[in-house]
């Protein structure tokens, strides 16, 4: 009944967004809704930590690792919702059934996005996947200018490719676990029939789904799409599709790694390894030279994807953790990051760093916010994201993977440091002499984004200093999901 | 080749696979976008046309539920969709901007046949399905060259024609590979399709009345340099 809500829930509040009553109704319809999605999420994990669980009559399913993406989505849907009350009513250009759209499609954004981790069938949830795409391709052209349009465009073909190539995959796999017995087509049956399926199908079905739903993820060479779509699109839109859509598509990769582990001479490591560690370099010379400070957070989500990924390929529960911790992390980061952004773009009218300096005096909160957050997705101390990396060089050390485990620390060092030069820059630097006194003022931010900022920082900061016991046993149950 | 108990099927599946492969070489060869699209129609009857003959050959109700769903979306609805929502002078241009001529074009499809041939190979070897032989290696070429056909072209159009070609290949194989899946995934996947031609439709549209031209391959603002 729980899962049925989560996902009745924004359908219902999909449909109220579009009542004719005004530019102030749909705003707090979405809040409240997004809020009361949150609560249930989080019982639905408490529940998912005693055991998987299903409901309405078997469709949909919860395990630890469902939950745990499923509360994090569930959690930047609420505090982007509470962002984009102000963030979209200040926008002004648009007109009152654009507000609407934006709040409808909203919803069912964020309903396509829980309902991939919930739905117990692989070819549903295939079908909710592809869904997050196209509900959410009018958010990003959503401000409706050239580049808006040309990014929402890439988006939808090049995922789209990937998701019909992923297809692809699965209908192999569908095709496998026929030859294997009459298993049912879901994740567990999949892993059941896993041993019994010829490797001959298994092994392409992998590396289809891999490759497709890869691309959504971000993954490099595939990532071509990911800066520009988020850099275009409302930064209320850039926190989901940075901070959880990414994830939700990486957990069903992930998803494959047990059913790959089963087959008798498959290995799906050093793939996950290879990609992840490509995405982590590529992306860590992007970070270097970026100039747009939108398009340094979307790169930081490629390096973050690719960590997480070469987290899973290590192996073994500890290295497992750190992926589910990095998941986690990477999600509170990233999203309280495109708010920092949103407000700074809203303030200074630009996206470009190098007309970004002297923050610090022009404008203490956003200076604060940036550096907050661009400390929290480097990875340095006191943050979530320290903490995961620490921990998966840990484990990679302990299995005696020196060589992966020196490029990723060779990578994310130097991406750290190219973080924290562009936001030196920008918060410290001195203004050129060319704009004179460009005086920035923080008045014509919204009250609702300055809140939803210090609202996210909360769990931000609160995750990096101490991990509460209830989250802690999700942690070690979703990374346990994830397979030996 | 094909299932030794239904020789006429085989053979004539054979046949449709052979034009299906024909119409995704074309799309990549041919030079103006109304060519491409009635191509594409072609290919998607083609595709209705093996799955209504593996429907009756594997007595699977699902499969005559595909072939009707294709027609339906594939040869009429997203034709008329694209008619309607982009320009008609997109339609009537001669020539379509591409990064390949088309020589080098054709002589890389020919490779991308033969690798499909070649990476299905210890899939059949491996599983013996009636009809996979013919169907997953030309179903699986189709995708190939409805990538390349993504990559090489410049316009929206073209683009979005070669998605979909990516998308009737992998139903070409689909429906050898698992004809009893049952149908709701298949009609949900298949309804998925004209909502992506609506979106893209409508993107192309925008593209076009901001720019005034439907070619994405030098719309370049989104650069790192």
């Amino acid at each position: 009944m729980q899962l049925a809500a989560i996902l009745i829930i924004p359908a219902i509040a999909s449909c109220f967004s579009l009542l004719p009553l005004g530019r102030r109704f749909a705003a707090p319809i979405t809040v409240i809704t997004s809020a009361i999605v949150l609560v249930l999420a989080i019982s639905a994990a408490a529940n998912a930590m005693r055991g998987p669980f299903s409901a309405a009559a078997d469709l949909l399913t919860c395990d630890a690792l469902g939950a745990l993406v499923l509360v994090l989505v569930a959690l930047v849907g609420f505090t982007a919702a509470l962002y984009s009350w102000g963030y979209i009513a200040t926008g002004g250009r648009h007109s009152l059934p654009d507000v609407q759209r934006y709040y409808s499609l909203y919803n069912l954004f964020l309903l396509s996005m829980l309902a991939v981790p919930l739905l117990a069938n692989v070819a549903l949830m295939w079908i909710a996947v592809e869904l997050t795409t196209l509900l959410s391709a009018f958010l990003v052209g959503y401000e409706d200018t050239p580049e808006a349009l040309e990014a929402a465009w890439k988006y939808v073909v090049l995922t789209t490719l990937g998701a019909v190539l992923a297809l692809l995959g699965f209908l192999i796999l569908y095709w496998g676990s026929r030859t294997a017995g009459l298993a049912p087509f879901t994740w567990v049956g999949l892993v059941d029939a896993a041993p019994h399926m010829p490797p001959a199908l298994l092994w392409p079905a992998f590396l289809l789904i891999l490759v497709g739903f890869g691309t959504k993820v971000g993954l490099v060479p595939m990532h071509t799409w990911l800066p520009d779509a988020h850099s275009q699109a409302p930064a209320s839109i850039c926190a989901l599709l940075s901070g959880v859509e990414t994830t939700t598509v990486l957990y069903v990769v992930l998803r494959l790694f047990p059913v790959v582990s089963g087959a008798p001479g498959l290995d799906a490591r050093p793939w996950f390894i290879g990609f992840g560690l490509l995405s982590v370099g590529v992306a860590t010379l992007l970070l270097i030279y970026v100039r747009d400070f939108k398009r340094m957070f979307a790169f930081s989500t490629v390096e973050h994807m690719g960590i997480i990924l070469v987290a899973a390929g290590l192996g073994g529960a500890e290295a497992h953790l750190g992926a589910a911790y990095q998941m986690t992390g990477h999600a509170l980061a990233k999203s309280f990051c495109f708010f920092a952004a949103g407000l700074m773009a809203t303030a200074l009218g630009t996206q470009e760093i190098a007309s970004v300096r002297g923050l610090i005096r022009s404008s203490p909160i956003a200076a604060l916010a940036l550096v907050a957050g661009g400390f929290a997705i480097a990875g340095a101390p006191p943050f979530a994201i320290f903490v995961s990396e620490l921990v998966i060089v840990k484990a990679g050390l302990t299995s005696g993977q020196f060589a992966v485990i020196g490029l990723l620390t060779l990578f994310v060092v130097v991406a750290f440091c190219a973080v924290m030069y562009h936001v030196n820059s920008m918060v410290f630097g001195t203004p050129a002499t060319d704009k004179p006194g460009s005086k920035v003022t923080m008045a014509v931010v919204p009250r609702s984004c300055k809140a939803t900022l210090a609202l996210a920082a909360v769990p931000l900061l609160a995750v990096g200093l101490y991990v509460p016991q209830p989250l802690q046993e999700l942690l070690r149950a979703a990374a346990a999901a994830m397979g030996g | 080749m094909g299932s030794p108990e239904f020789p006429v099927i085989a053979a004539l599946d054979a046949l449709t696979g052979a034009l299906f492969l024909l119409t995704a070489l074309g799309v990549v060869a041919t030079r103006q976008v109304l060519a491409s699209l009635q191509l594409f129609i072609l290919q998607s009857l083609l595709l209705s046309t093996s799955a209504f003959l593996l429907g009756i050959a594997t007595r699977s109700i699902h499969l005559f539920a595909v072939a009707g769903i294709t027609i339906a979306t594939k040869t009429l609805l997203i034709p008329w969709l694209l008619r309607y929502t982009v320009s008609d002078e997109v339609y009537r241009t001669r020539e379509v901007g591409r990064v390949l001529n088309i020589p080098i074009s054709l002589l890389l499809s020919a490779v991308l046949v033969v690798v499909a041939y070649a990476v299905t190979n210890p899939i059949l070897n491996a599983v013996e399905v009636p009809f996979a032989r013919i169907n997953l290696p030309l179903g699986l070429a189709a995708i190939f060259l409805g990538a390349f056909t993504v990559a090489v072209r410049r316009e929206a159009v073209p683009q979005l024609l070669g998605l979909l070609a990516v998308e009737n290949g992998v139903f070409f194989a689909g429906v050898a590979i698992v004809p009893n899946l049952p149908v709701i995934a298949e009609l949900a996947a298949a309804v998925d399709v004209p909502v992506v031609a609506l979106v893209a439709g409508l993107l192309t549209r925008q593209i076009h009345r901001r720019l005034g031209t439907t070619s994405v391959g030098h719309l370049s603002a989104l650069r790192e340099h």
